[in-house]
């Protein structure tokens, strides 16, 4: 894929564990750039979630915290109000921002909390077996949902970053993907931006990933681009939500 | 009778599977069994393995950490369990990974090709099977006639075509096992 | 009887089925994974709900309500989760609803590990939230009593219209044995005239509640609960002896840890040192008599073995009451007592009892 293959000095010297074909690794790479281009990696501090990327702390070249599942948000909160110059981000999958973290998420965002919070919607819950998460896609087989996710019974996907923008202290919401090398360079310039939107201290901002999991889809990594493309931007559409007022 | 059975290797060579193989045709035969896998982060592309334990009376402890006999499908798995095996045991391992002997001279040793026997056979994904077939062989804990049966029970219904595969793999390692003439010499 | 090869944490569902039970809401953790994955399947087919909760808060709390309604049913989570749970696990006591819970324990503190563990031995018997209350906690040793002893924490739930925990580890989860399933028990759950259910045909309303300002007032409550338990404590307590009546060494261990010591007595007797087991079924209530049994008569020394770093060992040493010494060997962290330590402890003892 045609991102830089120079090292950043925002990811430690450290192999990622992740799955072959996932896209954690990228999304990783992009926020380590962001930081290390805005000149910020010495006062930065990463709160990792629970999930697949559990271990991020191993590699953020940062300073870096592990919350419990669903409350990075919380723990992020806690480091910015007492290190208010810091930059504090937050990497979070969909179970645990969108389900069990969504009241940490929702009351982040309304305190307007000055921290990015970066979401990885992959449809699923990977580290604990292919579970459905709240962004799981109607039909969509996962373990728990043996015969698709039906609305009747599980409701329907949830917007995460439609709802966030609705929230009055959101500086920045955005969706992006990591699909294609396109869709990279614009996840990048997302990312980048919602860390100066932090560093202005305009509000919470948040962007919103698109991203693989080949092992708990049962696809193949090009398989699980495709399927991106073709089912979960429909459903998830990119774009800004929200942006800051100076911008509009 | 008690056979403690660790099955080691990659994940993906279907030492699950064949170790699931093994404790239901010693259930069908009446016998007591028990099986459990590893589990956790270790089991994504990496190593995988389960202890398997069939016995004519109640198993107490189901973990196995002498085995009696190690299967071993990689030369990390060789590595790993060839000490732990029980003085007297045996240790069968895939001779198409594995270049080396195994150091132990305590133990009863067997190498069998099992990738090449799967090729042959036109499944690569059959080559543990190939060792459980050995096993039952020298062991004789089980008959291969349960094996080969149980096959129905424990690959699901969408499976079964590959049951013709399976089945010729328990009986390939088998007969290499005989032709061999390793026979089971130590009672346990 | 036809016999099936079962793992652990399905048969965890499979039991609860048979138990009656057609509510299930949980949040997926592992090790306990294949337990949802096995009721997502199966429930459906009984005419059951399988729902997956946003967390294991919501779930406990769907617990509450499905219990309130008068349904039978289950939880299931793993450490962690059942930290979470903790607060709902309060309410639930205190406004006398029943239902089941399961927690598959993994190595702690914290976000600790997936491997097998039973270091939430004090939370699951002094109760585990705020308040005081108890819980009747079940500790199956195989694949084939998690089945049996499911239908029994159904049924306790109903007896006592308390939350009733059993407990396993990974590796009990984890692993496959052949069962009997027989056919399916008799299940005729009490008639639940207090469940809010609407006041169709009813001339009073139902209240399910745990909220009692007046000092006066909680206090009645708790005294209530405090007969109820004192009732369990007469009624409930279940164990195994294996080997016991004249062993002098007797090693008490619950769980996979007791199929461990089960290898260390045959073994130990082969060589000729008398070691027998109590193994407790019920960890609440504790099954003190036979160990009081035991201290008064042909044991000389006990060993508690367990996955933690000495828990049970409280319960066991208030039951042995001074009589005799009361060892103890833990491994933590994850890590699996296995037979050779055992053994060593069970020679130390022996020698040092010469
Ligand atoms: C309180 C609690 N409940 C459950 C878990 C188990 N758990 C670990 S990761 C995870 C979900 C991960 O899914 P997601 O957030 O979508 O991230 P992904 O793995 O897909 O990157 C869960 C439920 C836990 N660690 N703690
Ligand atoms: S399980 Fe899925 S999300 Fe997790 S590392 Fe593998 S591909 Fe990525």
């Amino acid at each position: 894929m045609a991102v830089s293959t120079k090292r950043t000095q925002g990811l430690a010297d450290k192999h990622f564990h992740y799955c072959p074909g996932c896209t954690h690794g990228i999304i990783h790479r992009l926020v380590a750039e962001a930081i290390e281009e805005l000149g910020v990696l010495e006062k930065t501090v990463g709160v990792c979630p629970v999930g697949c990327a559990v271990f991020a702390y191993d590699y953020f070249n940062c300073d870096m915290i592990e919350a419990a599942h669903g409350r990075a948000p919380a723990v992020a909160t806690g480091v910015k109000r007492v290190l208010p110059e810091s930059v504090v981000f937050t990497y979070q999958g969909d179970g645990d921002l969108a389900a069990i973290g969504t009241a940490e998420t929702v009351h982040a965002a309304a305190r307007g909390e000055r921290i990015t919070t970066i979401f990885v919607n992959n449809a699923v819950y990977g580290m604990t077996g292919g579970q459905m998460a709240p962004t799981t896609l109607l039909g969509q087989k996962t373990t728990t949902t043996p015969f698709g996710r039906q609305s009747s019974v599980a409701g329907y996907p949830l917007k995460v970053s439609e709802m966030v923008a609705t929230i009055d202290g959101a500086a920045y919401v955005t969706r992006v993907a990591v699909n294609s090398p396109k869709n990279i360079l614009r996840a990048k310039k997302a990312i980048l931006k919602a860390f100066n939107v932090q560093l202005k201290g305009l509000g919470f901002s948040l962007v919103e990933v698109l991203s693989t999991c080949p092992t708990n889809w049962g696809l193949s990594p090009p398989e699980a681009l495709r399927w991106v493309k073709e089912k979960m931007i429909p459903v998830y559409p990119l774009g800004d939500f929200k942006v800051p007022e100076d911008e509009v | 009778m008690l056979e403690a059975v660790l099955l080691a290797g990659f994940g993906g060579q279907g030492i699950l599977s064949t170790g699931m193989l093994l404790s239901y045709a010693g259930m069908e035969e009446g016998l007591h069994v028990s099986w459990i896998p590893s589990y956790g982060p270790e089991m994504r592309g990496g190593t995988a393995n389960c202890a398997v334990t069939v016995s004519d009376a109640p198993i107490s402890s189901p973990l196995v950490t002498e085995p009696t006999t190690l299967i071993a499908m990689n030369l990390p798995s060789l590595e790993k369990y060839e000490t732990s095996v029980r003085p007297g045991g045996l240790i069968l391992y895939n001779a198409s990974l594995i270049y080396r002997l195994p150091e132990r001279q305590d133990a009863r040793v067997l190498g069998v090709k099992a990738n090449e026997v799967a090729e042959s056979i036109g499944n690569i994904r059959v080559a543990a099977n190939v060792m459980l077939g050995a096993f039952i062989e020298v062991s004789q804990a089980i008959s291969l006639k349960s094996a080969l049966e149980a096959l129905t029970k424990v690959l699901p219904p969408h499976r079964h075509k590959l049951i013709p595969a399976n089945q010729k793999a328990l009986q390939e390692g088998a007969r290499i096992a005989r032709e061999a003439g390793l026979v089971n010499s130590v009672n346990h | 009887m036809e016999r099936v090869l079962m793992k652990g944490n399905e048969a965890f569902g499979e039991g609860a089925v048979r138990a009656g039970c057609r509510h299930f809401f949980g949040y997926p953790i592992t090790p306990q994974s294949e337990l949802p994955h096995y009721l997502a399947r199966r429930l459906p087919e009984v005419g059951g709900l399988y729902l997956q909760a946003e967390s294991e808060v919501a779930a406990i709390n769907m617990v509450y309500g499905a219990a309130a309604a008068g349904a039978r049913v289950m939880t299931s989570s793993s450490s962690p989760g059942i930290s979470l749970m903790q607060e709902g696990i309060s309410y639930i006591a205190c406004a006398e609803l029943p239902c089941v819970v399961v927690n598959i324990m993994r190595g702690g503190p914290g976000l600790g590990n997936i491997a097998p563990s039973q270091a939430d031995y004090f939370q699951a018997v002094k109760g585990g939230g705020h308040g005081d209350y108890r819980l009747p906690v079940l500790a199956p040793a195989s694949i084939q009593e998690i089945i049996d002893l499911i239908v029994l924490a159904f049924d306790l739930a109903d007896k006592y219209r308390n939350p009733v925990m059993v407990v396993g580890d990974g590796i009990l989860g984890q692993m496959m044995e052949p069962v009997e399933l027989g056919p399916a028990p008799e299940v005729t759950p009490p008639p639940k005239p207090w469940a809010t259910t609407g006041t169709l045909g009813r001339k009073s309303r139902n209240v399910v509640n745990s909220l009692y300002i007046e000092p006066e007032e909680l206090e009645k409550v708790n005294l209530r609960l405090q007969a109820k338990y004192k009732q369990v404590e007469q009624e409930e307590k279940r164990w195994e002896e294996y080997r016991a009546d004249d062993a002098q060494v007797i090693i008490v261990a619950f769980g996979m840890v007791a199929r461990i010591a089960k290898a260390v007595v045959d073994s130990m007797r082969m060589a000729g040192i008398p070691v027998g087991l109590i193994r407790p079924v019920t960890l609440y209530p504790f099954p003190d008599k036979p160990l009081a049994a035991s201290a008064s008569g042909a044991a000389k020394a006990f060993l508690v073995v367990e996955m933690n770093a000495g828990q049970m060992l409280e319960d066991v040493k208030l039951a042995v009451c001074g009589r005799k010494p009361v060892h103890f060997y833990g491994r933590t962290g994850g890590m699996v007592t296995s037979v050779a330590e055992v053994e060593g402890k069970v020679r130390d003892i022996w020698e040092g009892l010469k």
